[in-house]
């Protein structure tokens, strides 16, 4: 746990106005996606995060890369705050962090063929000459596992997993430092979603990359992540290593969401133990002002729907380790 | 004596024919489900577990869709059927969950308005008003809060796992003998997706409904089915009981897939097992076993794999039903080789 830190997100928060009424009206609420969240990703490592629909994971992720910019809060890559950098400093950071993304065949331009897709970055950021672009594109192309000769084909002649190869690809033209990745095989077979992770791994293994996973899933995020972040709510409400978040989790929520995924083992003891929860997520417009799982949570007090819990470690006498969490009345703490 | 299934499908076969050729999408398929219980068919993307679904309501008629072999439904034949007697199975007898909630449901027109029509339609001397009070009671019954106040509400004004009930509610309105439930949760989060399962398992408790549930999911096999078919390149490669299939798989599609899924649940970190390849094109399948390309065994018996479409068999001393031209007792000592 002692490599450096290679990207932080401090506070972030993004908020989307809602519900103005003509061009000029103003707005009469927020839509608040991202509320104050703190991650680190260290170099080599990947970060994890799950969620449900509307948690704000996306959000982040684009937070994170500057395609949409932070309400409030700092981005800092590689110790340089790069909140606010835009122009030609922005263009250059591009390099740095790239993205994939979840539907590969959205994502690809059905008129451009896997050639032009991949070289697309590097003509934008004039990385490499023109002369050795196809020998680079050819080169990334063996590395993500697809056959070079197909360099001109087009996207449609490719199935879903060799898609989303097409889109690692474009990913690595540039040699960034962080890939984000949201949610990147959710859209795939379970059979070639092991065939992507074993190739995201190996790839980190061979060219010392750092990911920031984002999924629903969190039997994919278990297998590929150092450290997992739980978001509810535009909140990250548990943080800790997989061993740790998977064995005993700390926050109610978690341990729902764990106990709500089926599992490949037939009528297991698992489903005795199942906690369904009651409800939806509560709207992001106006959330509560307390804990936001509150209102679906089985410990509940009255303290929960009054004070908001901080992220913070179980209790006085926990290792850091343990990993971070935000309950007044964490599961293992008794 | 035999008990006789509420659903019989003898030997379907779908083609398609498309610009770039026909595309045989359900392979010589047979199955049979009985009230009350729950037979779930698995398969990845483009294995033909929705068409066949599909066809059990004759939903594939159309120009270009060429549907062979024989559906029973209670003992009526489907296929044979003339539009007016399909149209009074379809929604009543049968009903179906799409996986999508959002576009299974008209933005235009309240959810009560949408749960009445269904009733109306198979029940056309009802008044709307009574009508209106069963749909109520179902909207009820599948957990949505409040349904006096919801019942004139859009579906826009829903979340997914509200929506998903609200079609669970519109399917169920005319107590159907036969639920088809194309991936119901797959669009949902999983805390949601455990609530809707429940609510179907809850149904069909009380009404002994036969559910064929669609998924690519193996976990929610395991969790509410009893009976499993695993479809590739649109055959049916091995049917089995849920334990049998979970514990002691006899395809070698099935090894893979239980091996990706499992390797996934297990903490330990480091290579997953796959697949290796993807699956056939349902335009040119191979001529032999469609899961050749990708099989780790078939090098012992490559002149029958490849030539040879395997039949769907007993597999003794299982209950199961495979078609593999390798039996299971040289596929263990194949797997135990591997293993040492």
């Amino acid at each position: 746990m002692s490599s450096e830190i290679l990207l932080e997100g401090k506070s972030l928060v993004k908020y989307f106005p809602h519900g103005s009424k003509g061009i000029f009206g103003k707005s009469d609420g927020f839509v608040q996606a991202v509320d104050g969240v703190n991650l680190v990703l260290r170099k080599g490592q990947t970060l994890g995060i799950v969620g449900e629909s509307g948690c704000g994971k996306s959000t982040l992720a684009r937070v994170l890369t500057r395609l949409i910019e932070p309400t409030s809060g700092n981005i800092i890559l590689d110790g340089r705050d790069i909140t606010k950098v835009s122009g030609k400093e922005l263009q250059s950071l591009r390099r740095d962090i790239q993205m994939i993304f979840q539907d590969p065949f959205s994502s690809l331009n059905p008129r451009h063929s896997v050639g032009e897709i991949i070289a697309s970055p590097m003509r934008i950021q004039n990385t490499v000459p023109k002369g050795n672009e196809k020998s680079r594109v050819q080169e990334l192309m063996e590395l993500v596992g697809l056959n070079p000769e197909h360099y001109n084909r087009y996207p449609h002649e490719f199935s879903g997993g060799q898609r989303q190869r097409i889109g690692i690809a474009r990913a690595l033209a540039l040699n960034p430092k962080v890939i984000v990745a949201d949610e990147p095989v959710s859209a795939l077979d379970v059979s070639i979603q092991a065939q992507i992770l074993n190739l995201l791994e190996q790839l980190q293994h061979d060219l010392g990359l750092s990911y920031v996973f984002i999924a629903h899933d969190l039997s994919v995020v278990r297998h590929i992540a150092d450290e997992v972040a739980v978001m509810y709510l535009g909140k990250v409400v548990e943080i800790a290593r997989p061993e740790v978040l998977y064995s005993a989790p700390a926050h109610p929520y978690t341990k729902a969401l764990l106990s709500a995924v089926p599992s490949a083992t037939p009528r297991a003891s698992h489903m005795h133990s199942r906690i369904v929860l009651q409800g939806d997520v509560p709207s992001p417009i106006n959330p509560p002002v307390g804990c936001r799982f509150a209102a679906r949570c089985w410990k509940a007090q009255d303290i929960c729907v009054a004070q908001e819990p901080a992220l913070g470690p179980q209790s006085f006498t926990s290792q850091p380790e343990e990993g971070l969490v935000a309950c007044h009345f964490p599961e293992n703490s008794n | 004596m035999e008990k006789i299934p509420l659903l019989s499908v003898e030997n379907l076969n779908v083609e398609f024919s498309t610009p770039d050729g026909v595309v045989h999408a359900v392979n010589n398929v047979s199955f049979a489900v009985e009230s009350g219980k729950t037979l779930g068919i698995v398969g990845e993307s483009g294995s033909g577990k929705s068409v066949t679904a599909s066809s059990i309501l004759k939903l594939n008629s159309g120009v270009t869709a060429k549907t062979q072999g024989a559906i029973l439904f209670n003992g009526r034949d489907v296929l044979g059927a003339d539009d007016k007697a399909i149209r009074s199975i379809r929604g009543s007898e049968i009903a179906m969950i799409f996986q999508d909630p959002l576009s299974a449901l008209n933005p235009y027109y309240t959810i009560g308005n949408q749960i009445v029509e269904a009733y109306r339609v198979h029940h056309r001397d009802v008044k709307k008003g009574a009508a209106r009070k069963i749909a109520l009671e179902m909207l009820h019954r599948v957990g949505i809060p409040n349904p006096e106040a919801r019942i004139d509400e859009y579906p826009h004004q829903f979340s997914g796992g509200m929506r998903q009930r609200i079609v669970i509610a519109t399917a169920l309105i005319n107590s159907p003998k036969l639920l088809i439930a194309d991936e119901p949760t797959t669009a949902l989060d999983v805390t949601v997706q455990a609530q809707i399962l429940d609510l179907m398992k809850d149904i069909q408790k009380e009404n002994s409904m036969a559910i064929i549930l669609i998924t690519h999911d193996l976990g929610v096999v395991a969790e509410t089915c009893d009976d499993v078919a695993v479809m590739y390149g649109g055959r049916i490669v091995e049917k089995a009981t849920v334990n049998e299939l979970f514990l002691t798989p006899t395809h070698p599609y099935s090894f893979g897939l239980l091996g990706a899924v499992r390797s996934l649940d297990n903490s330990a970190r480091g290579e997953l097992q796959t697949i290796a390849g993807s699956p056939p094109s349902l335009l040119h399948l191979p001529s032999g076993c469609s899961f050749l390309p990708r099989c780790g065994y078939a090098q012992q018996n490559l002149a029958q794999c490849s030539s040879v479409v395997p039949e769907l068999g007993k597999v003794s001393p299982t209950e199961s039903f495979s078609a593999c031209h390798l039996r299971t007792e040289a596929l263990i000592s194949l797997k135990m080789k591997e293993i040492a």
